[in-house]
């Protein structure tokens, strides 16, 4: 059951891109109001991360713009230079964390969109061709898959990163390499369902090149699970991102980030700025459950079957 | 089952040989521990004198024989940092750390399983929505800043629990533990539900689906047509055939615990074995990370052989060969 066919729109139009979230917000709606919402709410998250600079009064990641001075003001209050209110309060080092927590979403939406996105292609590819193949390269790559799949996620991540050292990109391959199994098991199974099809069957008699039988003709017919997995995968990325970053193995110790707000709020736990602690984290789990709720409901429409 | 458990320990000793190989050279590419170890007015002399001590001066191949050598006769080196057999450590804190998870586990139980029955009972009712949204409103709360809302809540603001360390710590069953006094209890009774609500969530859902799939099942009905009541069909004789998806994810509950315990044992300053690795991986602290990692690896596997064993006795029809991989 493909996300298309439910609205009865057989061939992927010419308006991919806008059918999709249409047909996305026709399903959810379906569903309830709460889960529309929620998906509103994540894009909103998404639109914020990206027009931060132009909806935040200062860049709190650039010292020129930061009064040290304004250090540790609680929400609402007034700044020394009487140009904007502090929303949600300042930081210990005079940062304001409304602006903050945007530009720490920013990172934490970019590395695990980009991780998840990576680990989608590189594990539905992987997953596919052990589908096509079979045999060595199927036992290889399930092999693989195998073994991470005995360990945590986030245990992985942390061993990565505790060699590679804190960092962007570091973080982005760490996450990459700890989640393209999960894709790479659904993407096989759900193949070797389609691999038995008549469609497959015809396309292989029309001698149509592997690359084209697996990317034109396999892979649209498998996505509608895997896209299940990737808002489930994207917000398990979120989650693990801000707790390596808290415990100073994620993004570099300067870098814009919600576990790094949140390390550093930890430390005014016992000084009564408790602002600093719970802003940050809030930002943080909205985005979380807002995708998995997206997600689990998606997993509902498109496994019926499968309740709860 | 006599060749299955020596097809695992093959199985096992490969798999720990991979993963000894791999950290080794993957700590080794991190950077030189020397740095940290030695003060910092030290002569070029001294840092020599101190490599050779440690080894470090010899081929990374050679490093890893003698490590290798040392594993077979149960020896994984000695912390540059504490001085100390790094085996020895570990086995000082490892009682903390499996406190914690029974204590934590026990909680996820506790609170997961009534809590999915419910939900699976009430299908599509408002209180499995509830259940089900709360559920996953759990497992969305990041745990490091779940245990730093617990802290600032029920230490800083109630003043009701301690925020860190194990307290009193006395005999029980043989080692040192918490669990002997209320002082302890008081103390982990903060990490260990920190680290359950993860975990509970996860039974919550497993045994939702579980439940609902065998309240539809025959014998269900002829218990329903033999007019036994609600409370003893479902305790008596659905929850038994749910025991088995729950065992399936014992191995993987167990080892969220042991994962996650690492950031509850950080955040609530815990002696385990988690705050032992994060420690050492910021002082880049090598034996200790790989060793850490091996016994850790050792553990997984474990548990897994532990799990298929468990199946054959809940489920009879169930027979583990020595083929099955």
């Amino acid at each position: 059951m493909s996300l298309s066919k439910t609205r009865k729109s057989p061939v992927a139009g010419e308006q991919e891109k806008v059918s999709f979230l249409s047909s996305l917000f026709d399903l959810l709606r379906r569903q309830s109001v709460f889960s529309l919402l929620c998906l509103v709410i994540f894009l909103l998250l998404i639109l914020a991360a990206i027009s931060a600079p132009l909806i935040t009064p200062q860049n709190p990641y650039d010292n020129a713009q930061v009064d040290f001075f304004d250090a540790n003001l609680a929400p609402g209050s007034m700044s020394g230079d009487g140009r904007f209110v502090y929303l949600l309060g300042s930081d210990a080092l005079g940062r304001d964390l409304y602006s903050a927590i945007l530009y720490g979403l920013r990172t934490s939406l970019s590395i695990s969109g980009i991780a998840a996105l990576l680990a989608l292609a590189i594990g539905t590819l992987a997953g596919l061709a052990a589908a096509y193949f079979r045999g060595m390269t199927d036992t290889l790559i399930m092999r693989a898959v195998d073994i991470k799949l005995g360990f945590p996620t986030i245990l992985v991540a942390m061993v990565i990163m505790s060699i590679f050292g804190a960092g962007y990109f570091n973080l982005v391959i760490a996450l990459v390499l700890a989640q393209w199994p999960y894709y790479a098991r659904t993407a096989r199974s759900v193949a070797l369902v389609q691999m038995g099809q008549e469609y497959i069957e015809a396309a292989r008699c029309l001698e149509l090149p592997v690359h084209r039988l697996i990317l034109v003709h396999l892979l649209p017919n498998s996505l509608p699970p895997l896209l299940v997995v990737f808002t489930l995968q994207l917000a398990h990325a979120a989650a693990i991102e801000a707790s390596l970053s808290f415990l100073g193995l994620g993004v570099s110790i300067e870098a814009p980030s919600l576990g790094l707000l949140i390390a550093n709020g930890s430390k005014e736990i016992l000084s009564g700025h408790a602002w600093q602690l719970i802003y940050p984290g809030l930002a943080l789990v909205l985005l979380i459950f807002t995708v998995n709720i997206v997600g689990d409901r998606l997993r509902r429409i498109l496994n019926p079957k499968e309740r709860g | 089952m006599a060749a299955y458990l020596l097809q695992r320990l093959i199985q096992a000793i490969f798999v720990l040989l991979l993963v000894s190989l791999l950290i080794f050279m993957g700590v080794y590419a991190i950077g030189d521990p020397i740095e940290l170890l030695v003060s910092p007015d030290s002569t070029v002399e001294d840092i020599e004198r101190a490599r050779a001590a440690l080894g470090l001066d010899q081929p990374i191949w050679t490093q890893y024989r003698i490590y290798l050598i040392g594993l077979l006769q149960g020896d994984l080196g000695d912390s540059f940092v504490y001085n100390q057999p790094t085996i020895q450590l570990i086995l000082q804190r490892l009682p903390a750390t499996v406190e914690l998870g029974l204590v934590a586990f026990f909680f996820a139980l506790v609170m997961g399983i009534p809590l999915g029955l419910i939900a699976g009972y009430y299908a599509d009712k408002w209180a499995d929505h509830a259940i089900m949204n709360g559920s996953i409103f759990a497992f969305s709360l990041p745990n490091f800043w779940q245990g730093l809302l617990f802290i600032l809540f029920f230490s800083v603001w109630l003043n009701w629990l301690p925020a860190g360390d194990r307290g009193e710590v006395d005999q029980f069953l043989g080692v040192g533990s918490s669990l002997a006094t209320a002082d302890g209890w008081r103390h982990i009774f903060l990490p260990a539900f920190n680290l359950a609500l993860f975990n509970a969530a996860l039974i919550v859902r497993l045994t939702r689906s579980s439940i609902q799939e065998v309240m539809s099942s025959e014998y269900i009905r002829y218990a329903r047509a033999k007019g036994l009541s609600n409370r003893r069909i479902l305790l008596r004789h659905a929850f038994r055939n749910i025991q088995i998806p729950l065992v399936t994810v014992l191995g993987l509950e167990l080892g969220n615990l042991l994962a996650y315990g690492i950031i509850t044992e950080t955040v609530f300053d815990w002696p385990g074995m988690g705050q032992l690795l994060i420690n050492s991986i910021r002082l880049n602290d090598r034996p200790v990370i790989v060793g850490y990692l091996l016994v850790v690896v050792a553990m997984f596997i474990l548990i897994n052989v532990v799990v298929d064993v468990l199946y054959t006795l809940l489920d009879p029809r169930i027979k583990i060969s020595g083929s099955k991989s």
